[in-house]
Formats: C-alpha cells, structure tokens, sequence
C-alpha cells in the first residue's frame, strides 16, 4: 500500500464524483429530501398525544406508578388506565380510537428492585405506523432511563427523582441514525455494484492493472471517498433534523468509529456483490437482492423493536442494524457500552468482506 | 543484445478452442514488430499474454527477459500498453489523466510535453466524455509513455480513426522508433504494417502463417510484377512467341508477368516494334494485403501448409 497512489486515485474518485451533478443531487440534497419527508409524514404525531390504554397489573406499585407518569410527561402518550380483562386485552382494544395499549406486568416493583429482568407487553396495531412508532419509542426511551439507572447502581428507590422527559424520544431522533445508516449503506453499494461491473465491462480495470496501483489500493481509495461523503451527509442530515424538526440527538466523536466502520463494510460489500457477478446485470440484482432488505429492516426507516419477533431476528444478521443500532446508543441513549459491542461487530465484518472483496475482485483474467 | 519478446511453443486454448495454437517468434529491441491477422484470428490473445493480462496455457514467453504473467509488477514499469479502443474515466481530463499515471508510476513526465508529443495537447483540459475516438487513442498512448516504457504494446491503435488522426499516430510510432523504443504493433490494416514495421508475422487460426520484412513477405507470397497495356488481343498473340514470359488477355487488357525488372524495358520495345496500336501501360506489384487476403484465402482453402509446425 503506497499512500501516494491511494492519494492520486483518491484525487481521480473525488474530480469524478464532483464533476457529475446526479451524484451530487443524489448524495447531498436526497439526505435532506429524506429527513424532510420522514420528518413531514409522521410529524403530527408530536402534535397530539397518542392515548395508550395501560392496565397496571402491578396494582399502583410505586415502580410502576413511576413508569406510567414518566410515559405521561414525556407528552407524546397520554397514559389512561384502564381495569380490563388481561386475556381480552387485545380484543377490548380493538374497540379504541387510538389502538395502542401496555400491560404492566405483576411484580414489576419487584423486578426492578432485586435487578430482575422484566417484559412489558406493548400492543401496537401495524397498520397505524404513526401512533405505534410513537408509543414504543415512549416506551423503548422511559424503559431506556430506568435500565440506565440500574446499570448504574442507582438506588431503586430514586425512581421518583428522576426527570425523565428529556430522555425521551421522538419518531424523528430515531430517523436521524437511521437516515444516515440508510445512506451510509445505499450510496456505496449502488455506484460501486455499478462500478465493479462497468469498469470490468468498460476495459478500465484492465487499464488500471497495466499501472502499479493495487486492487487494495484502488478499494481503499474509494472507502476513503465514501467515509468523506459519509461525514458531509450525516452533518447535513443532523444539522436538518435539527434545524427542521427540532430533533434531539447528541453529536459525540463516539458517532465518528461508525462514521469510518459504516463506509469500510459496504464499499466492500458493494465492490464484492459487483465482482461475483459475471455481468453488469446480474450484478445490479445481487446488489437489490443484498441491499433492499437492509434497507428497510434494519431500523433505518422504523425502529427493529417495532417489527414481529422473527423479523426482529433477521433484522439481526443485518450488519446495517449494527451499524444503526450503534449510532442510536451514542447519539440517543449515551450507552457506549453497546455501541462498543456494535463497533465491533461491524469493525469484524467489514475486515472479512473487505479481504473477501479484494480476493475476488480480479484486474486479470485467467 | 538479447530480444525484447521472445516467445516459443505458445498455446493459449479457452476448452477446446486453441486460440493460439503453438507460435514462435522473436522481436529486436528497438524495431517496430507489426502483428497481422483477420479479426479472431489470436492476435488480441498473444497481446493479453505478452502483457501479463492472460495466463499461457503452454510455451514459454519473455518480455525484456520476463515472464509477464508471474512478474507482472516489474515488467509493467517497463511497458506501456495502449488498448483497442482505449476508456477513461469520463470526467477526467488528459492533463489530469497523464499526472495520474506519472503519480502511480512515480515518474515525472511534463504533462503538456507528452500531451504535444501525441498532438493532443489542445484537449489537455477538455473532459474525457468529450474526445472524439481519435482523441481518445490519443491520449491512450500519451498513458502508455508516462513510465518512459522500453517496450509499447499498440493493440490495433488506429481502427475506426479516421485517416488524418490515423496519420498522426503513425508519426507518434515513428518518433517512439526513433528514441529506440521497441513497438509491438497489431492491426489489420496492412498498409499501416507495411509501411511502419520492420519485421511482419501473419497470424491466422492461432498459428503463424508467415513472418519477415514486408518485403520479404512479398516477395516470398506475392505474385511477380505485371507489365499491362490496353491493347486488342493480337498484341497478346504477338507477343506470346517473342517474349517468353507468361501472357494474358482480360477485358481488353494485355498483361506480361515478368521475370526480372529488366524484362520490362524488353519487353516495351518488342510492343513498340510491333506496330501493334496500343495505349496506357503500368506496372503492378502486390502489396502486403494482396498477400495477405491471399495467404489467409488458401489456408482458409486448405491448399497453404502453415509454417509453425503441426
């Protein structure tokens, strides 16, 4: 590796890319049409409170009492209690205008006190995105604060102190990792799928492999290129989030490891997905097949814990969930704990498909 | 000193396909090696090897004493390598272009000299998606000097130019001869064979079907030179008893194949003593393509033996 080549093909990549008005449209203004859109559709959500039906089997513990207030403060729920059948819970919120529901399990208190893991059981209808993505963000954020307090080893008994409000968040802090991972995954995969197959197509690797530079050298030129467009694009998307909507995330350097890791493990897997393929349409298919369920089930769009527990599974092979779920733990939940274990996971695999990429990615025929 | 290419006993088979079927050949270094064959015929194939691009299946092959395929590194510091119809990155510029290859090779070439060099040096700023094909060659050759190669690979250079672009690369080629770089040439316009290369190898079905100068190729395969009048038939009748060489009539044309030049002057005078009307003559010789189109007709036929052995 010669970083005076990588330089110069690094200086080739960027004249490029600068120089073609449609990559540009697509990397810098899209991001923003996104959060915009996004922003736009479920923004109603923030204006009126979602009425969640609760029933406190946990009969007023103050553990329990604690969480329902701090669901009811963080003013995007509004908590009715409710003395139904649990075994018709489901049904008797069939009948509601807003179908979301919790059931607050029996000994709750209890749990929480001897560090005992409890399930809350969250009712959701699939078909309102909008008040069912509000609600288990409530949740997933208020549940988030009481987890953090004990992993602390904070006493059980300073629930009642603390302000939860500020911990809690809305549809849009939730889009903002998962915007920036949609376009940290689809940048580099479509355009180097596209390049993978073209340039073999075009005679251009063929002309690259006549010069001293390496395949090595040549991908990492381009994951070079892709962690800078990578930096500009998030920047854009918090600032617009932000700036638009009001979002409510943290812009730490522990969001920067992902920054770097995220454009490693997809130009790579772009450039592999483009150089198994034999033409540049079959290579465009691996390239959807790879790319679209990532797309959307790795919590870019609408968190994972929303999803069905077997596609919560799936969502889990994703390298992209990692890599989302990472930024949301710096940038939401300050857990750098996990975002260390997401780090990793992303950090290992884009080693093994970067190794892979470079090992099938051929200058040469036989 | 030793020859810049060598190859013995090559064969490069893709399955069943022999693509090039037990060649050998040798190039001086410094000449220009032209290499002619209709299109399938293995030429592209013998390059790709030759540069290290393609894997030999058998046979040995040397470029300025190396094995292209296992020392490929060092030998492309050494070459340069222009491409049948060469393709750059779109938006990039000649100017650009030339400073990236000195940056990957690490030599320093003055980008405006090499772009004047190619007579490209008017598009030196201009994007690539914006040359014409000739412009393109162009600056395909302009890369391929960027290392200040020893050896320079021109895969069919000039096909699709039109014939003032294809003059200009000729020039290049000469000038490339003339700072004693050797040119390894293929194209099947035979005319540009003829007239830039030292040394010619006729390739046809993967195997070697003829090899020397120009001239000793037309004079091995061509046919004799012709001595024509347009003259009625009794000049043929005439002449056929005097001369003793072959003679022939076709659409009101005498024809004299002669042996040797001076039997031209002969058999003017035989003509003009006749009395016989007759108006117009001219000589014709073959040219490499006459010899050409008719060495890879009679293999085509059968009726030619090839001269690499079986």
């Amino acid at each position: 590796m010669r970083p005076a080549r990588i330089f110069a093909d690094f200086k080739i990549v960027v004249r490029s890319y600068l120089r073609n008005p449609v990559a540009l449209f697509f990397s810098l203004i899209f991001p923003i049409i996104l959060i915009a859109l996004f922003g736009l559709i479920f923004s109603a959500v923030g204006n009126s409170p979602v009425s969640v039906q609760v029933l406190n089997l946990d009969h007023n513990s103050p553990a329990s009492v604690e969480f329902l207030s701090a669901l009811n403060n963080t003013s995007v729920v509004k908590v009715q209690l409710v003395n139904w059948n649990a075994s018709n819970f489901a049904a008797e919120l069939g009948q509601n205008d807003d179908p979301v529901g919790i059931i607050l399990p029996n000994g709750f208190n209890a749990s929480l006190a001897a560090h005992r893991p409890v399930n809350l059981t969250v009712f959701v209808d699939p078909a309102d995105a909008a008040s069912s993505g509000t609600v288990v963000g409530a949740v997933q954020g208020v549940a988030n604060a009481f987890n953090l307090r004990l992993a602390g080893g904070t006493p059980v008994v300073g629930f009642t102190q603390q302000n939860v409000g500020s911990q809690v968040f809305t549809y849009i802090d939730y889009l903002i990792p998962g915007l920036i991972g949609f376009s940290i995954l689809t940048s580099p995969m479509f355009s180097m799928v596209d390049v993978a197959a073209g340039y073999r197509k075009d005679g251009i690797f063929r002309e690259l492999s006549l010069t001293p530079l390496t395949r090595a050298e040549w991908l990492t030129s381009h994951i070079l290129w892709y962690m800078s467009l990578t930096f500009v694009t998030a920047g854009i998307m918090i600032a617009a989030g932000m700036e638009l909507f009001g979002a409510h995330v943290d812009v730490t350097l522990g969001l920067v490891p992902f920054l770097f890791v995220g454009p490693l493990l997809f130009v790579s897997l772009g450039m592999l997905a483009g150089s198994v393929a034999k033409t540049p349409e079959s290579a465009a298919l691996i390239g959807n097949i790879i790319t679209f369920p990532m797309m959307f089930l790795s919590g870019t769009f609408f968190q994972v814990s929303m999803f069905p527990p077997a596609l919560q599974g799936f969502a889990r092979i994703l390298p992209l969930y990692y890599v989302i779920d990472g930024m949301n733990q710096v940038m939401l939940f300050s857990n750098s704990a996990r975002a260390l274990t997401d780090f990793v996971v992303v950090f290992l695999t884009a080693i093994v498909i970067f190794v892979l990429a470079i090992r099938f990615f051929k200058w040469r025929d036989e | 000193m030793a020859d810049a290419i060598e190859v013995e006993h090559l064969v490069k088979r893709y399955g069943e396909l022999a693509a090039v079927n037990d060649i050998a050949f040798s190039v001086r270094p410094g000449t220009v090696f032209s290499f002619l064959g209709p299109n399938g015929a293995g030429k592209t194939t013998t390059t790709e090897i030759l540069e290290g691009l393609r894997r030999t299946t058998s046979g040995t092959v040397r470029v300025l004493g190396r094995d292209p395929w296992t020392e490929t590194y060092d030998l492309h510091l050494e070459i340069g390598v222009i491409p049948q119809d060469f393709r750059f990155f779109e938006k990039i510029t000649p100017r650009e272009a030339v400073e990236y290859y000195a940056r990957l090779f690490g030599t320093s070439p003055d980008p405006e000299k090499l772009l004047q060099q190619v007579q490209l040096a008017n598009k030196a700023g201009a994007r690539f998606e914006t040359l014409s094909g000739g412009q393109k060659q162009k600056l395909g050759l302009a890369l391929a000097l960027t290392n200040d190669p020893k050896v320079c690979f021109l895969d069919e250079p000039t096909t699709g130019l039109d014939p003032t672009a294809r003059r200009a690369i000729w020039e290049v080629i000469r000038t490339l001869k003339a700072e004693g770089r050797t040119v390894f040439l293929t194209t099947h316009y035979l005319e540009e064979a003829e007239l830039l290369a030292d040394q010619v190898a006729i390739i046809h079905h993967g195997r070697i079907i003829a090899e020397g100068t120009p001239q000793e190729i037309i004079a091995r395969y061509g046919r004799p030179e012709h001595l024509r009048f347009r003259a009625s038939p009794a000049l043929a009748d005439y002449l056929r008893p005097k001369v003793g060489l072959p003679v022939t009539v076709s659409d009101g044309r005498v024809d004299v194949e002669l042996h040797e030049k001076r039997d031209a002057l002969r058999v003017l005078s035989i003509v003009e003593a006749s009395g016989i009307p007759w108006e117009g003559f001219s000589t014709a010789q073959d040219n490499l393509e006459d010899v050409f189109v008719r060495l890879v007709g009679q293999m085509d036929e059968g009726t030619l033996k090839s001269e690499s052995p079986a």
